[in-house]
């Protein structure tokens, strides 16, 4: 079979599976419909965290970043993970023991006010749907290259699957359907990850595989032998970082405090059935993670060495096959500058401007002619960053179901962030907004058509995003983490571990954390993009890890204001006593 | 210590209210201030040991001692690289595990632990 028809098996089995685990898991009330009943066992939730957590953007473009910026790629990998950490100790336990239904439903109780409820809601919308639409258009790419279906179509077709088992099964159908998708993706990210460690190293796991040596008789590792190749080509070494050591902390802070703070994540864990699950769920989570996570710089490494070797003064008519077919796509273009018919790859942009326009012309070797102007850099190839992991199996020429399976993975790992943001965008909205504000009064049955109802438009809106995509998507991803960290986390963590923390100090911090970090983005990114550099930065911090600073702000702001004015009313200090507690027991006071 | 004493209905905070445990015969317990107080001191010295070990595997050993770590070779790998990497992340999963595991033994020490809830699910 060749590789268009198993990938149509692959993604069609998958698809197959997914609809049926959300029939068998159907829900039946609101508990279902939020938080699975609050019966998921930690290993389960685990698995299903991890299939939220991980994006297109981990399973198509990290390893890819990383390839491209070495050393510096750290920021991510640990950004990403060390976020589960603060989430573990700081938060899922004590949100679990409250046991309510979202993070709104927390920080509107917690705070005795439905204005921070609102603040809560409207950050957890914006974050949701900035992530939301990258993983529409996450599922589109994968579409496109594989099955040669029209990317729009690949949109409608994905939210036509997370359709039926969001709306269907709400949070029971996308937890289970999670797991399976978890399996999916991770087996499809480490087959040919380990097949490329081999075929690099003789090593088969990759983790240790890119310490090794190369099998081609140097003697030198994986990493030494592509520091050498990129000093040499004029890049700097692979193993040494070139950004700022402030921006590296600031960006690295940000990220941890944002995953630690994001609304989708942070809701798998009311799902457990008690406190200690929690705790040893986000471990299993982390695990489940660590994964991939740990593979993806090995892929990037391995990717990057291969990528040189084969590419760099070859001709055109001698270069890999899989050279071409992504140039199909036009993920990769190549410009003959200095005309001796050799690719040469270097630093610096090939082209101006630097994303190839392609002409209907081939060139007298055979590759696609670009209306671009030549930069006066030697590099000739423009690369886009996302085909590492997607081009894999045909750089280590593995089988055609591996990448159909690679197919199918990336598929897997965008339809479960979107459903696990859909459902939480829904939920704050039917929950939040429509029973605890608007319309008390409504029942059980009432609210969960309401949470179907706004799990269909979130969907809708979702598509809307994914085929026409606002200029601005890869823009806002910043956003989504800053805010979090800004406005989100430090509400949470303050009023679990500080009683006096009333409702002026919580929402004077959200509002100054979340208009700081908003406008300073905004700033940089939009209204006078020219000035986005380290010279004009505050403090050489870039937009990316501006959170970090949103969250200090958000801090400070709380703790004067709350010192001014005056302590909450005593049943929320119980309330506090209470979510410290795993167990029911109650505390004796004496008022 | 009223370690036996954990089992009943008080202070959850579910909104239905369906699959409560059984009743268990012990009407209200209640756990005196002062344990609560050592417990959530215990929780916290916890918190900051294995905060301690986070910030420095990753904020120390991958970024600020970066540069140094890396003269020093660790199974092929520059050892600051390393950390950054692999190094850190590896350890993120240990910390969890082992905050678990602690936290499970301090909630049983002060009798305040989730042994007997069946969290109200299924």
């Amino acid at each position: 079979m060749d590789v268009q028809t198993l990938t149509y098996l692959f993604v069609g089995l998958s698809f197959v599976l997914y609809i049926g685990i959300a029939f068998w898991a159907r829900a039946g009330t609101t508990s279902d419909f939020y938080v699975a009943g609050g019966g998921v066992h930690p290993v389960v939730n685990g698995m299903a965290t991890a299939a939220d957590w991980m994006s297109a953007a981990s399973f198509i473009s990290m390893a890819g970043l990383i390839a491209f910026i070495g050393s510096d790629g750290s920021v991510y990998l640990m950004g990403w993970t060390g976020g589960y950490v603060l989430l573990a100790l700081l938060l899922a336990p004590y949100l679990r023991k409250f046991g309510r239904f979202t993070v709104p439903d927390f920080i509107g109780d917690r705070y005795y006010s439905q204005a921070a409820r609102i603040v809560a809601v409207i950050c957890l919308i914006f974050i949701s749907f900035t992530y939301v639409a990258g993983q529409m258009r996450g599922v589109g790419i994968v579409f496109s290259r594989f099955l040669e279906v029209d990317v729009n179509t690949g949109v409608v077709i994905g939210m036509g699957v997370v359709f039926m088992y969001a709306v269907l099964g709400g949070m029971k159908g996308i937890t289970y359907t999670q797991v399976a998708q978890y399996c999916v993706l991770i087996f499809a990210y480490m087959v040919p990850a380990v097949f490329i460690s081999i075929m690099v190293t003789d090593n088969p796991i990759p983790q240790l595989g890119f310490g090794s040596e190369v099998n081609d008789g140097s003697g030198l590792s994986v990493l030494q032998k592509l520091d050498h190749v990129l000093t040499d080509l004029g890049f700097s070494a692979y193993t040494d970082g070139t950004k700022a050591t402030i921006d590296v902390l600031a960006i690295t802070a940000a990220l941890m405090v944002g995953t630690a703070g994001l609304p989708h994540v942070l809701v798998r864990f009311f799902t457990v059935p008690k406190v200690s699950d929690a705790r040893i769920s986000a471990g299993y989570a982390l695990l489940f993670i660590a994964i991939l996570y740990t593979t993806a710089p090995a892929v990037a490494s391995y990717a990057r060495l291969i990528f040189v070797d084969t590419v760099h003064q070859t001709s055109y008519q001698e270069s890999p096959e899989w050279f071409s077919n992504w140039e199909d796509t036009g993920l990769i273009a190549w410009q003959d500058k200095n005309n001796d018919g050799l690719i040469q790859y270097g630093p610096g942009a090939a082209l101006s401007p630097v994303k190839p326009q392609f002409t209907d012309d081939r060139g007298e070797h055979g590759e696609r002619l670009l209306t671009n102007a030549p930069t006066l850099s030697v590099n000739e190839v423009y690369i886009d960053r996302d085909i590492i992991v997607l081009a894999n199996p045909e750089i280590a020429n593995l089988p055609a179901w591996v990448v159909a399976l690679v197919a199918a993975g990336g598929v897997a790992a965008a339809l479960s962030t979107a459903a696990g943001l859909l459902l939480v965008i829904s939920t704050a909205i039917a929950h939040d907004l429509l029973k605890k504000t608007l319309r008390p009064k409504i029942t059980d049955k009432q609210e969960l058509l309401a949470a179907r109802i706004a799990a269909a438009v979130a969907i809708c809106i979702a598509g809307l995003f994914g085929i026409y995509p606002p200029a601005f998507v890869a823009q806002v991803v910043a956003f989504a983490f800053g805010l979090a960290a800004a406005s989100l986390f430090p509400a949470i963590l303050m009023g679990i571990f500080s009683k006096r923390m009333n409702k002026e100090g919580a929402i004077s911090g959200m509002l100054v954390g979340l208009i700081f970090t908003f406008s300073y983005i905004i700033y940089f990114k939009f209204i006078s993009p020219e000035l986005n550099s380290s010279e004009h930065w505050w403090f050489g911090i870039s937009p990316e890890g501006i959170g970090t600073l949103g969250m200090v702000l958000n801090i400070v702001t709380a703790v004067l204001v709350c010192r001014s004015t005056k302590a909450p009313p005593s049943h929320i200090q119980d309330l506090v006593d209470d979510i410290r507690l795993p167990s029911r027991a109650g505390v004796a006071h004496h008022h | 210590m009223t370690s036996d004493k954990q089992d009943n209905n008080q202070g959850i905070y579910r909104h239905d209210g369906e699959n409560l445990p059984e009743h268990s015969g012990h009407d209200s317990s209640v756990i005196a201030e002062q344990q609560v107080r050592l417990y959530w001191r215990a929780n916290i010295m916890l918190l900051l040991k294995l905060l301690t070990v986070w910030f420095v595997v990753s904020f120390g050993f991958a970024i600020l001692l970066r540069e140094w770590l890396n003269e020093f070779q660790f199974f092929g790998f520059k050892l600051g690289f390393w950390f950054g990497q692999q190094g850190a992340i590896y350890v993120f999963v240990i910390l969890i595990f082992v905050y678990a595991w602690r936290m499970k033994q301090i909630d049983r020490e002060f009798g305040v632990d989730d042994d007997n809830n069946d969290g109200g699910g299924q």
